[in-house]
C-alpha cells in the first residue's frame, strides 16, 4: 500500500512530534527525492533536530506519516530505520570518545558481516576524509573538532546509507573547514548519494542545496528551489542579513 | 612485629588471590551493568548466590543418580558450573526484562531503578531460601567436599625469612577458571564485534542505535554475561568454601561492588584489578590486625580495614585507581 502512496524518495506528511508535554513539530510536511541534496534551514529551537530525529526514529512522531522509499517507518525504533539505509550525522558528531577512530569507522558498519566489503567501504571513506587514515588508531576523543566531524561523516557513510542525514555539520567549526566539508558533501551527492541538510548557516546551506524549506516554531513555513529562496525577502532579512 | 608480618605473607597471598578473583569477577558484573545503564544492579550479588545453590542442587542431583561414582570430579565441576552459568545469565536477563527495561521505557528516574535492584535482591534470597528449605530442610547448605587435596608451597627453604603457604587444589580451580573468565571477557569487549558494541553503547547509546545497534539486545547480551560470570563465581565459592546460605551474596556483593569503586567504575579491568586488590587486602588485615594494634583489634574488623582503603583511594583519586568516565560521560 505505501508503494503506491509514496512519489518520492522520503516524504513526511503531517508529522507533529513531542518531548514530553512539548510540542516541537506541528505538523511538518517535507519530502527528498532521490540524488537531490535539501537542506532544512531555521533559527535555534525551529525544530530542525527534531524532524531528524523523527526520521531516524530517535523522537517517535505522535501523529502524521513518514514513508522512505516505499515503507511506512513512522514508528519503527531507530536501529531499524539505520538498517533500512538511513544515516544521521547528528548534532555535534557524537564521535565515540574512547573508541579508536578504526572503531568509529568499523561501528558505523555494524550491520555489516563481510569483512572485505567493510574495507572497501572504509578505503571509500579515506577517498573523501585521507586525514582519517593517519589517526586510526587514535581515540576519538582526542582529534579536532573539524577531524571529528570528517570522522562522523566517515562513520555514516560506512552505513552505506541511502539517506544521508546532516544535522548541523558546519557547528563550531573554522570557516575553511566547513568550506572542505560542504565541499565534500556535494562530491558525494554527484555520486548519487541523497542528502538532508540541517543547517542554522542558511547562506552555505541554500547555495548548495536544490531545495529548501524554512521551518519556524516547528512548522515549515517556506519551501522551493534553493534559487528562489535566496532571493526570497523573508529569508534574507530572517537568515541572511 | 615486621618479621611475623613477613612470615606470614606468602599464606596471605594464597588466601587473598583466591578471594581477590572472586571479588573480581563479581565485580565485574557490577561494572559492566554500571558503565552500560549507569545502574548499581544490587542484585548482582544474589545472582552470585542463585548460581552457588543451582551449582550445589546440581551437586546434589548428580550425585544421587550415582553420576559421580564414574564420573571425575572435574567433569563433574565443569558441567555444573556451566549450569549454573547459564541459568543465572538467563536470570540476568529475565531480571532485566522484567524489571529494569520497562522502567528504562518510560525514563524513570535512576534511583526508582536502585530501589527496584534493591527489591529484586531481596526476592532471590527469599525465593532463593524458600526453594532450599523446601527441598532439604535447611536453607544452609553444606556441599560434598571436592578438590580438598592438600599441597605445601615450599618458600621456607628458598626463602627463609618467609613461613610455608598451604593450598587446597581447590585454590588452583578457583584461580585457573577465574583466570580464564578474566582473559575471555577482556577479549571478547576489546576485540569482538559486539564487544565494540558494547563499548560504544556505554558511551553513548543514542548515537549507538544510529549505527544499527540494536540497544536492547546489547543490554540483554551485557546481563547474559555479567551474570552468568556471576553464577559461575558462585559455584567458585561453593566448592572453595564449603558452606553457603542465601545471604552470602549481600556483603559479598557489596565488597565486589567496592572492588568495582575502586578500581572506577564503569571500567572492566579496574575491575579486575580493584576485586584482587581487595581480597589480597582483606587477607592481609585479617591476618595481621591483631599483630598490628597489639591484639586491640582481632581479623573480625578486616573489613573496615578494607573499607579504609577505599575511603583513602577514594578522597585522593574519587574516578577509582583506573577511572577517568567522569568527565567524558557527555
Amino acid at each position: 500500500m505505501a508503494d503506491e502512496l509514496s512519489k518520492h524518495f522520503l516524504e513526511l506528511t503531517h508529522i507533529e512530534s513531542f518531548y514530553g508535554k512539548i510540542q516541537a513539530l506541528q505538523g511538518v510536511n517535507l519530502y527528498v527525492d532521490k540524488g537531490e541534496i535539501v537542506t532544512l534551514i531555521g533559527s535555534n529551537g525551529a525544530g530542525k533536530s527534531t524532524t531528524l530525529k523523527s526520521i531516524s526514529g530517535q523522537v517517535t512522531p505522535k501523529t502524521g506519516s513518514i514513508l522512505f522509499d516505499g515503507k511506512d517507518i513512522t514508528k519503527n525504533p531507530t536501529h531499524v530505520n539505520a538498517h533500512l539505509g538511513i544515516a544521521q550525522v547528528p548534532e555535534g558528531r557524537r564521535i565515540f570518545p574512547r573508541l579508536s577512530v578504526r572503531e568509529n569507522l568499523q561501528i558505523g558498519a555494524f550491520a555489516e558481516r563481510s569483512k572485505s566489503i567493510i574495507a572497501e567501504r572504509m578505503e571509500r571513506v579515506f577517498g573523501y576524509f585521507p586525514r582519517l587514515k593517519e589517526r586510526l588508531e587514535q581515540k576519538g576523543g582526542t582529534m579536532s573538532g573539524g577531524e571529528q566531524q570528517m570522522l562522523a561523516i566517515g562513520r555514516a557513510l560506512m552505513m552505506k546509507p541511502k539517506l544521508l542525514m546532516l544535522d548541523e555539520p558546519s557547528m563550531g567549526l573554522a570557516p575553511i573547514i566547513v568550506e572542505q566539508i560542504f565541499d565534500i558533501i556535494k562530491e558525494m551527492n554527484k555520486e548519487g548519494m541523497t542528502i538532508l541538510l540541517v543547517e542554522q548557516n542558511a547562506f552555505q546551506a541554500l547555495q548548495l542545496a536544490d531545495r529548501g524549506y524554512v521551518i519556524q516554531t516547528g512548522n515549515i513555513v517556506l519551501e522551493g528551489p534553493c534559487s528562489e529562496l535566496l532571493t526570497n525577502q523573508q529569508v534574507r532579512e530572517a537568515y541572511l542579513a | 612485629m615486621l618479621q611475623q608480618i613477613i612470615q606470614t605473607l606468602p599464606q596471605v597471598l594464597v588466601d587473598g588471590l583466591t578471594l581477590g578473583f572472586i571479588y573480581a569477577v563479581v565485580a565485574i558484573g557490577y561494572t559492566m551493568v554500571y558503565g552500560i545503564l549507569e545502574l548499581i544492579n544490587f542484585a548482582h550479588g544474589d545472582i552470585f548466590m542463585t548460581g552457588s545453590f543451582v551449582g550445589a542442587g546440581m551437586l546434589f542431583f548428580l550425585l544421587s543418580i550415582g553420576f559421580m561414582s564414574s564420573v571425575p570430579s572435574l567433569i563433574l565441576f565443569i558441567i555444573i558450573i556451566l549450569v549454573a552459568a547459564i541459568v543465572t545469565g538467563v536470570l540476568g536477563v529475565g531480571i532485566e526484562r522484567v524489571a529494569y527495561r520497562p522502567l528504562r521505557r518510560k525514563n524513570a528516574p535512576k534511583l526508582i531503578a536502585l530501589i527496584t535492584s534493591i527489591g529484586i535482591s531481596f526476592i532471590l534470597e527469599d525465593a532463593v531460601r524458600f526453594i532450599a528449605e523446601l527441598k532439604t530442610g535447611n536453607y544452609i547448605l553444606t556441599a560434598p567436599p571436592m578438590f580438598q587435596h592438600r599441597f605445601v608451597l615450599n618458600v621456607h627453604s628458598v626463602f627463609p625469612f618467609f613461613n610455608n603457604a598451604t593450598f587446597q587444589s581447590s585454590f588452583l580451580v578457583v584461580s585457573i577458571v577465574t583466570i580464564i573468565m578474566l582473559i575471555s571477557l577482556d577479549i571478547f569487549v576489546n576485540r569482538t564485534k559486539w564487544g565494540m558494541a558494547m563499548r560504544a553503547v556505554a558511551q553513548d547509546r543514542e548515537t549507538a542505535s544510529l549505527m544499527s545497534i540494536n540497544v536492547n539486545r546489547v543490554i540483554s547480551v551485557t546481563f547474559f554475561i555479567g551474570s552468568a560470570l556471576g553464577g559461575a563465581t558462585g559455584v567458585l565459592f561453593l566448592i572453595q568454601y564449603g558452606t553457603i546460605d542465601p545471604y552470602i551474596g549481600f556483603i559479598l556483593g557489596i565488597k565486589a561492588f567496592t572492588a568495582a569503586v575502586l578500581g572506577g567504575i564503569g571500567n572492566i579491568r579496574g575491575a579486575m584489578f580493584g576485586g584482587i586488590l581487595l581480597g589480597v587486602l582483606e587477607m592481609f588485615a585479617a591476618a595481621n590486625l591483631s599483630i598490628i594494634t597489639n591484639n586491640a583489634m582481632d581479623s573480625g574488623y578486616k573489613d573496615v580495614f578494607a573499607f579504609i582503603i577505599l575511603i583513602l583511594v577514594l578522597i585522593f583519586k574519587p574516578e577509582g585507581l583506573f577511572g577517568k568516565a567522569a568527565v567524558e560521560k557527555v
